[in-house]
C-alpha cells in the first residue's frame, strides 16, 4: 500500500501508477460531482458534438449528491459522502473513453465494463467510506460553480476545488485488479460455512 | 398556554435536526465497539472514518449527505387533544429542516419527474399512524437513506420452506448486496401477515434499541443466528472485508395465511437515524433518544 498526494489535472501516467490498495489524497480544481443524470447529459452533449461547460480530462469524478447551502451568495458543501456507484455502470465506460477522467470516487465498486475501461483509458476507481458526508465536506474546500442546477441539488454538476480530499482507497485499478471482485470470491468461499450456521445445506 | 401546533412543529424540527446530526447512543457505542474489535486494516480504516465523521457531524452537520426520505412513526393517544395539528406540523417541520439544518431535498415525483425541493409532496412525509391508549403523542423521526432502502426486499415464500427458508432469504439478501448498503447494517425482518404487513413489521424493527432482544426465546434465537451467520461472511464494513457486517438483526412476526409465508427484509445503513419525543397533553416535551442537555 502506497499513499499518494495528487494534484489535478492527473496525467494518464500518474493514474497508471496507482494500484488497488493504495490510498490517495487529492488537491486541485478539477473535481466534479456527477451522478446518473450528469453522466447522461455529458454523453448526450458528446453525441451532439457539444462541449460540456468543464473539461473532464484528468479530473476526479465524484459520485455524490451533496447537501449544500448558500451563505452570503456563495455555495458551500455541507455534507457530501459517496453514492452507490454501480448505478453509473450504465454510462461510466463510455464517459471514461470520451472524457478521460482519471479518478472515479464512489462507494460499493463498479462492474466489468468500467474495470475494462479503466484499463483502456488509464484511470482508477476509489472507494470513499459511505455515509461519511461531514468528513468528505472538509476536503471539498470551495464550490466554484453549481452547473446543470436544473437537475436538482443531488444530480447537478458541482465544480469543486479540493484540498487533501481523502482518504480515497483505490479499489479498482488500471491493471485489471478489483478489490470488490476479490471480496466476492472470499465471501463465496465462506458460503457453505455461513449456510451451515442457519441449517441450510447446499 | 403555548400553541399546540407550534410545540409539535418545533419538537419535530429538533427531532429531524438531531436525527441527521447525532446517532442514538446505542448505535454509536456499537460502532465504537466494532472499531475496537476489528483486526483487518481496511475495516479499521472504514470504521475510523465513520467515527471521525460522527464527531464532525455532532457540530451540527448532517452525518450523511443522503438525509433520507421523510418518514415518521406517530403513536397518538386516543385522548391527546391535538391530533388534528400533527400532520401539518410534521410537514412544515420537514420544510423548515430542509432549509435550516440543512437537509437534502429528497422528494422526487416518480410520474412527471422533478424534485419538490422541500422534502414534501404527494404522501411525503409518510406518517405511520398508531392509535394507542393515553393522552400523549410519541413522534419518531426516521429519515431513511436510499442506498440501504434499495436492497430491502419482500419474499413471498412457500410455507414448506419453513424457518430455514426464511433465514436463507435474509442471508442470501445480505450476500447479494455485499455491504453496498453502507455496512455495518442493521437488518429488520418481518415474518407473516401479508406482503405489506411483513415489510412494515420489518421496518419497525429498525426502531428497536440494539440491545433489545425479542421477548419470545424462539424469535430471539433467530435474531442471534442471523447475526452470527451474516457476520461470518467476512463482508465487513462497506463490503471491503472484516468481522462487522451487521450491528444487529431484529425479527418480529404476525400470524400468516395458511398458503403464504411472506418475509420482509428491511436494511438500514450504519447511519441509523432516528429521534423520538413524547408530547404530553399539557404540551410538556420529553426527548427520548436525544435528551436536552442539563436534563
Amino acid at each position: 500500500m502506497v499513499e499518494y498526494h495528487l494534484t489535478t489535472p492527473i496525467s494518464e501516467e500518474d493514474a497508471r501508477k496507482l494500484k488497488a490498495g493504495d490510498v490517495i489524497y487529492v488537491t486541485g480544481e478539477h473535481v466534479y460531482t456527477a451522478r446518473d443524470e450528469a453522466h447522461e447529459r455529458a454523453l448526450h452533449m458528446y453525441e451532439k458534438g457539444e462541449k460540456p461547460p468543464v473539461d473532464f480530462e484528468g479530473s476526479v469524478i465524484y459520485h455524490v449528491g451533496p447537501v449544500a447551502w448558500q451563505k452570503d451568495g456563495k455555495w458551500i458543501i455541507v455534507s457530501a459522502g459517496p453514492t452507490t456507484s454501480i448505478r453509473m455502470e450504465l454510462f461510466e465506460d463510455e464517459f471514461l473513453r470520451k472524457y478521460k477522467a482519471r479518478i472515479l470516487v464512489g462507494k460499493g465498486g463498479m462492474g466489468k465494463k468500467t474495470l475494462d475501461a479503466l484499463n483502456e483509458v488509464g484511470a482508477v476507481y476509489c472507494s470513499y467510506t459511505g455515509g461519511c458526508g461531514a468528513l468528505a465536506a472538509k476536503g471539498l474546500k470551495e464550490v466554484r460553480a453549481y452547473l446543470w442546477d436544473d437537475l436538482g441539488m443531488p444530480e447537478a454538476l458541482w465544480v469543486i476545488t479540493a484540498e487533501d480530499f481523502g482518504p480515497l482507497l483505490v479499489t479498482m485499478d488500471s491493471h485489471g485488479n478489483s478489490m470488490h471482485d476479490d471480496m466476492d470470491k472470499i465471501v463465496a468461499s465462506r458460503k457453505a460455512d455461513v449456510y451451515a450456521r442457519i441449517g441450510v445445506k447446499e | 398556554m403555548e400553541d399546540p401546533y407550534q410545540v409539535i412543529h418545533d419538537t419535530t424540527f429538533r427531532l429531524l435536526k438531531k436525527a441527521v446530526t447525532e446517532l442514538p447512543s446505542d448505535i454509536k457505542a456499537a460502532l465504537e465497539a466494532a472499531s475496537r474489535n476489528e483486526t483487518d486494516e481496511t475495516a479499521k480504516t472504514q470504521l475510523s472514518a465513520i467515527l471521525t465523521n460522527l464527531d464532525i457531524a455532532a457540530t451540527g452537520v448532517p452525518m450523511c449527505q443522503d438525509t433520507g426520505i421523510m418518514i415518521f412513526y406517530v403513536k397518538v393517544g386516543v385522548k391527546f387533544p391535538y391530533m388534528g395539528e400533527i400532520k401539518e406540523a410534521l410537514t412544515n417541520a420537514s420544510r423548515k429542516a430542509t432549509a435550516e439544518v440543512p437537509i437534502r431535498p429528497n422528494a422526487v415525483n416518480p410520474i412527471v419527474g422533478g424534485n419538490s425541493g422541500d422534502n414534501t409532496g404527494v404522501k411525503i412525509p409518510w406518517i405511520n399512524w398508531e392509535i394507542v391508549d393515553g393522552d400523549s403523542v410519541e413522534i419518531t423521526a426516521f429519515p431513511k437513506g436510499g442506498g440501504s432502502e434499495n436492497v430491502s426486499i419482500v419474499g413471498m415464500l412457500k410455507p414448506g420452506v419453513g424457518l430455514i427458508g426464511v433465514k436463507k432469504l435474509v442471508v442470501d439478501n445480505a450476500l447479494s448486496y455485499m455491504g453496498k448498503a453502507c455496512s455495518p447494517n442493521i437488518i429488520g425482518v418481518g415474518i407473516g401477515g401479508g406482503s405489506d404487513i411483513a415489510i412494515k413489521i420489518a421496518k419497525q424493527q429498525l426502531l428497536r434499541p440494539l440491545n433489545d432482544k425479542h421477548p419470545e426465546p424462539e424469535v430471539a434465537k433467530i435474531e442471534e443466528e442471523l447475526m452470527d451467520a451474516i457476520n461470518s461472511t467476512g463482508i465487513g464494513p462497506m463490503g471491503l472485508g472484516g468481522k462487522t457486517t451487521v450491528l444487529g438483526v431484529k425479527v418480529d412476526y404476525a400470524m400468516r395465511h395458511p398458503a403464504s409465508l411472506p418475509v420482509g427484509v428491511a436494511v438500514q445503513c450504519w447511519a441509523s437515524r432516528r429521534s423520538a419525543a413524547i408530547i404530553a397533553k399539557d404540551l410538556k416535551v420529553t426527548y427520548l433518544t436525544h435528551p436536552m442537555e442539563g436534563n
